[in-house]
């Protein structure tokens, strides 16, 4: 059995800047850690690297394992994967987490596959236990918990014989924590040999936009479920938002009807978001839904069916049909407040 | 020049249309319980396959590991124009995770061997991974290009692809082989011709045919096969000893991951309140809302 305690957390970068859900990771990283008894590190690939690599000493980071040359300026498959599963060969942390994103979840089933490693993408918890499995006692091992199947059940996935854990988790679902001093970490460089084989796939074009929509910063969002009916109904919420000052977000469901675009998913596959206020339309209330919002600080829920699950976690609950409740829900702010 | 592609298909169950006893008490998934669909990126994938080949020429070939009814999801790929179809199929393989299905994936691709081009959907709806693809392009030590969007150009032993990424796109270079994961706004799947409906609604898998000799003393099975052979309507079906696999890496205990704990999801009680649906109501509610400094 795997005797180290280290918790790794690949630290995801773009354009030299790095990403949210890295450092969202590595305050639960740090939590891991403590649980094991063990040490916070991070593996960041990419090139001028240093200043981002201090920043992880902020969220309790000991020691960064960094590579950093100019080929590996950009996200590219098979030098990070190269590079990270020869670091997972090399020092067999006991955890390693990704960021659910594009990058996360094209390089970590690689690494994965390379190291044999257990791998459980989108984990909505996670957690450091002593566990009995088919009689037999493993310690600490890494609870990955989430949704699964259609979201009836709430599964615990382990690894019990697998040395190294792996999970992804999306952007928002953890908390970015940061610690009120840095700790003295280190800097570790990864010597990188560029290898002809990893340039197999390359890039001749790139087109980033910067994110136009931040649900996760939204103080209120007005969300819409299938139960919205059609595209013209869902058009309503943009107008309740505009009122209100709220950003509009959709369920699974309503992304995939083509309601409204997958950026602005809230839920186990989207965003996770903890506004002010949250007012869920036309949303019956599936688990992996409810992962994405049940910890706003108010949720109003709008729905048909008195029996639908949103019930279960609203603070305010209005049953009927969501187009007459929401004009007279605009009527009623505009009213009081204007 | 033209290419040799194989797309790797799963038949899912219908994971928006769920009910009744689908878990099993060892926390796998009781599939005989549940409709079953094409998952859609696949197909998609198919597609995307398919018109590769329209517009280069080459094969298609298809391929599902599942147990023996997924020779369903098969006939519709011969139905969507595959010129040949494969079921990779063996009770040691089941209840396996991505790793172990993987593995098994990429050992039958290795016997099918001469492809260019491996397709797949970018992930499945009943596991939502996304795992898979990138996995069999690790063991077969192929480059991968995942959210493919579209083939923009092939020439020679390079395609060129563009992909989604975070808020953006990218276009990239591949040298074949490589393997493609497909998102599901690629392409829109061509509807089975009719044609290919009624050629291929006859094609069968070795059990299949064995069936239909049960009971028929008119029926040999050695004569049966040769002749759905020779009318190319034989679905070969790849097991374990086919596949010269290592056992410990397959099914369930070839799977790192295990199902530890399932929890039935238990709604909260109705601790909310509830406001009733009219023009007094929605004044309570905004009342409330700025009594709670939401509004105001």
């Amino acid at each position: 059995m795997n005797e180290n305690k280290l918790v790794w957390v690949f630290i995801e970068q773009r354009d030299g800047k790095p990403a949210d859900v890295s450092f969202e990771l590595l305050s639960k990283g740090r939590k891991l850690a403590e649980s094991l008894n063990g040490e916070l590190q991070a593996v960041l690939i990419g090139h001028n690297m240093q200043a981002v690599a201090e920043e992880t000493f902020h969220y309790g980071v000991t020691d960064v394992l960094l590579a950093d040359h100019p080929d590996l300026n950009h996200y590219n498959t098979l030098p990070y994967s190269r590079i990270m599963s020869e670091l997972v060969d090399r020092y067999q942390p006991r955890i390693v987490l990704f960021g659910g994103t594009f990058i996360g979840r094209d390089l970590a089933p690689r690494v994965a596959s390379h190291t044999r490693s257990g791998l459980t993408a989108d984990c909505t918890d996670l957690q450091i236990s002593d566990v009995t499995y088919l009689r037999k006692d493993y310690s600490q091992l890494l609870l990955q918990i989430r949704p699964a199947f259609g979201g009836n059940i709430i599964a615990t996935i382990i690894c019990p014989d697998s040395p190294v854990q792996m999970a992804t988790v999306r952007e928002g679902v953890m908390e970015k924590i940061p610690l009120s001093q840095p700790v003295a970490g280190r800097i570790t460089p990864v010597y990188y040999e560029p290898d002809a084989a990893d340039q197999l796939v390359r890039i001749i074009a790139r087109h980033h936009e910067e994110s136009k929509v931040n649900l996760k910063a939204a103080p209120i969002i007005v969300a819409g479920g299938y139960g919205m009916g059609n595209w013209q109904n869902f058009q309503i919420l943009h107008e309740l938002a505009r009122v209100i000052g709220g950003e509009v977000a959709g369920t699974r469901a309503a992304v995939d009807a083509g309601y409204i675009d997958h950026v602005r998913q809230v839920g186990q596959t989207g965003v996770t978001v903890r506004p002010k206020l949250y007012i869920a339309c036309g949303i019956s209330g599936a688990i992996q839904h409810r992962a994405g919002m049940s910890e706003s600080n108010k949720i109003i829920a709008i729905n048909a069916d008195p029996d639908a699950p949103i019930f279960g976690v609203c603070h305010y609950g209005i049953v009927g049909d969501v187009m007459e409740v929401i004009p007279k829900l605009i009527d009623a702010y505009k009213h009081k407040l204007k | 020049m033209s290419y040799h592609s194989i797309v790797m298909v799963k038949q899912v169950p219908d994971t928006a249309n769920i009910s009744g006893q689908v878990m099993k008490p060892d926390g796998t998934v009781n599939r005989s319980k549940l409709p079953t669909i094409f998952n859609p990126e696949d197909k998609v994938a198919l597609e995307l396959a398919l018109q590769f080949r329209d517009r280069f020429g080459g094969t298609v070939r298809v391929m599902t590991m599942g147990p023996l009814k997924a020779s369903d999801l098969l006939r519709e790929c011969l139905y969507m124009g595959a010129d040949e179809a494969f079921l990779i199929s063996d009770r040691k393989f089941a209840g396996a995770d991505t790793l172990a299905t993987s593995y098994v994936l990429a050992e039958a691709l290795r016997k099918l061997g001469n492809y260019d081009i491996i397709f797949a959907g970018r992930q499945a709806i009943d596991g939502d991974t996304a795992q898979v693809g990138p996995q069999t392009a690790e063991k077969l030590s192929l480059p991968q290009i995942t959210y493919a969007e579209a083939i923009l150009n092939a020439e020679g032993s390079t395609i060129t692809v563009k992909r989604k990424v975070d808020n953006g796109f990218e276009v990239l270079e591949g040298t074949l082989p490589l393997l493609l994961t497909v998102v599901k706004d690629a392409a829109t799947p061509r509807p089975f011709r009719a044609k290919r409906v009624m050629a291929y609604k006859n094609a069968h898998t070795l059990l299949e045919l064995e069936k239909m000799t049960e009971g028929n003393s008119l029926l040999y099975m050695d004569q049966l096969k040769e002749e759905y052979v020779s009318k190319g309507l034989f679905i070969p079906t790849l097991t374990a000893d086919d596949l010269d696999v290592d056992l410990n890496r397959c099914g369930l205990g070839g799977s790192p991951t295990k199902v530890h704990k399932i929890e039935s999801v238990v709604l909260g009680g109705s601790a909310h309140e509830t406001i009733p649906p009219t023009k007094d109501g929605m004044y309570a509610l905004i009342d409330k809302l700025m009594e709670d400094h939401i509004f105001g």
